[in-house]
């Protein structure tokens, strides 16, 4: 007799215990509030990423198309993979001085693992990371960018 | 040709043999699982990993110390930041650096942070297995919560990269305290619902009851940590009992089970939610003003020696062992990684169970791949 009512406690239990599972997915379906799906596609336009959100690395450049880089290398020692490359070139100044600066600056975001090396340990703050986050492209080739525009030269005062 | 005589094999003996991954759901990564089979009884498991081997304490070899942190990451991208908090403890002991006292309670808010988010990924993923899809959808909409804050803080999802010998890459972002604690007045209100969900239900308690036991003798001699280790009652906790960072100066109860069935590793690790809380609500109010960075050298030489660090991570014990000669890179480096040893002790507790308990099994062991490999 005893284990027909301990039996029966049990189906009845295990049932209980099944409702209550489902009465907080039920209360769901009732608040729907609190879904957070976004649709992402469509809301492409007004999805802000947060400010430190590392997209991709950037060297921003003023409106005067100057930038900071002095082409030093640091960065390039501190990448732990390769992923940037500077091919600098020697300048005349107007006091005829020769002087290193960057030709190009590039950057294989193909091979970035965002680990913000390059963007901490430059001594003159010319890199910053972008909020961009699509990156997927068709051509594998275009994941190998030059970060200093075409025509772009040294801010002044800039060491 | 000579014809070889077929010698039929008895019934009792006869096995199939098959194979559970590379490629299985439930294996949660490159994991392949040979087993041995008696009907639908395990008979024997031999795992075979390695098919997402990365190299990537050979990699450690010919970087910088400060580059090393970005590799670890990679090993158990579940708790990436404990990962990194343990090398950045390493350097800074084997550089005698005094690490100021803002830096160790953020290390330490960090760190349960990334628990809570690993813990909270395993019970999305535990209930997945044994059939309860909804736990899957709620557990990462909580999680996206902590991922959020990461995202704000450190610039990375899961990849955080926030550790560095020294410090911390960046201070902490403005809002960071604020959505700390919005988050766990909602994550309060939301655990007993994981109970109601899951804990509670009578088929989870029949597939994971007595399932899989192991004994506190195994779990020492296999070397099993962690929550998987604490459910069997080996009192494991390094926070405890070798504190490192701020875990010196909150209280927090370690948990500790004596069953050790595939159920209570699954208690075990909701209780350590709570204790994570716990952990962050002291902490949070009195993050202490200073520096968030020592000034290191630009390029850190760590002394000739030989130097070892362990910190608990949401799965277990993590060792960083290196050997330096002197130069800017490591001369050897070794991760005694939690789910290497947590994954041998399967074939152990999984035997004479049958196949869908060892899917149960291998879920509450908490298994993250590419830390096995690494």
């Amino acid at each position: 007799m005893r284990s027909i009512i301990n039996y029966l406690k049990e189906i009845i239990l295990g049932v209980w215990s099944l409702l209550k599972g489902m009465k907080v997915t039920g209360s769901y379906f009732f608040r729907p509030g609190t879904i957070i799906t976004q649709k992402y596609p469509s809301n492409r336009k007004d999805l802000v990423m947060f400010d430190r959100f590392k997209g991709e690395v950037v060297m921003p450049h003023n409106e005067k198309n100057e930038h900071k880089c002095t082409g030093c290398g640091i960065c390039e020692l501190n990448c732990p993979n390769g992923t940037i490359e500077i091919i600098s070139k020697t300048i005349i100044t107007e006091d005829g001085k020769k002087k290193r600066a960057i030709d190009k600056h590039i950057y294989r975001l193909g091979m970035c693992t965002f680990c913000a090396l390059c963007v901490k340990t430059c001594p003159s703050n010319a890199l910053a990371f972008s909020q961009k986050f699509e990156h997927a492209v068709f051509n594998r080739a275009l994941l190998i960018k030059t970060l200093n525009k075409p025509g772009s030269q040294l801010m002044k005062g800039v060491e | 040709m000579e014809e070889k005589e077929i010698i039929p094999v008895p019934d009792e003996q006869q096995e199939y043999v098959i194979n559970m991954g590379p490629q299985h759901p439930s294996t949660h990564g490159v994991l392949r699982l040979l087993v041995s089979l008696k009907g639908e009884m395990v008979k024997n498991i031999q795992p075979h990993v390695g098919y997402i081997h990365s190299g990537i304490e050979k990699m450690c070899e010919s970087m910088t110390y400060t580059q090393i942190i970005h590799l670890t990451d990679r090993m158990d991208y579940i708790s990436a930041h404990i990962n990194n908090e343990a090398v950045c403890l390493n350097v800074e002991k084997a550089l005698e650096v005094d690490i100021p006292d803002r830096v160790k309670v953020i290390r330490t808010i960090m760190s349960e942070l990334t628990r809570l988010q690993s813990h909270q990924l395993w019970w999305a993923c535990f209930g997945m297995d044994l059939g309860g899809l909804t736990c899957f959808f709620y557990g990462l909409r909580d999680r996206e919560k902590i991922l959020d804050i990461f995202e704000e803080t450190c610039g990375g999802r899961m990849i955080v990269s926030y550790n560095c010998p020294g410090g911390l890459m960046y201070d902490i972002h403005p809002n960071f305290q604020k959505r700390v604690k919005d988050f766990i007045k909602y994550f309060r209100k939301i655990l007993p619902e994981y109970d109601q969900l899951l804990t509670g239900n009578v088929i989870f308690h029949e597939r994971t009851k007595g399932i899989g036991k192991l004994t506190k003798e195994d779990a020492i001699s296999f070397g099993v940590t962690g929550p998987t280790g604490r459910a069997s009652g080996f009192s494991c906790d390094i926070r405890k009992h070798e504190p490192y960072s701020a875990y010196d100066r909150v209280q927090f109860k370690e948990i500790l089970f004596t069953e050790g069935d595939t159920f209570h590793r699954y208690v075990a690790r909701i209780e350590e939610m709570w204790e994570s809380m716990n952990i962050i609500e002291q902490l949070i109010d009195n993050i202490p003003e200073g520096q968030f960075a020592v000034k290191m050298k630009p390029v850190i030489k760590l002394p000739e020696g030989e130097y070892y660090q362990r910190v608990e991570t949401a799965r277990g014990e993590l060792g960083v062992f290196v050997i330096s000669d002197g130069n800017k890179n490591p001369f050897r480096v070794k991760f005694r990684s939690p789910n290497f040893s947590n994954l041998s002790v399967l074939n152990h507790i999984a035997k004479g169970f049958k196949i869908a308990d060892l899917v149960a099994i291998g879920g509450s062991l908490d298994l993250i791949i590419p830390d096995i490999d690494r």
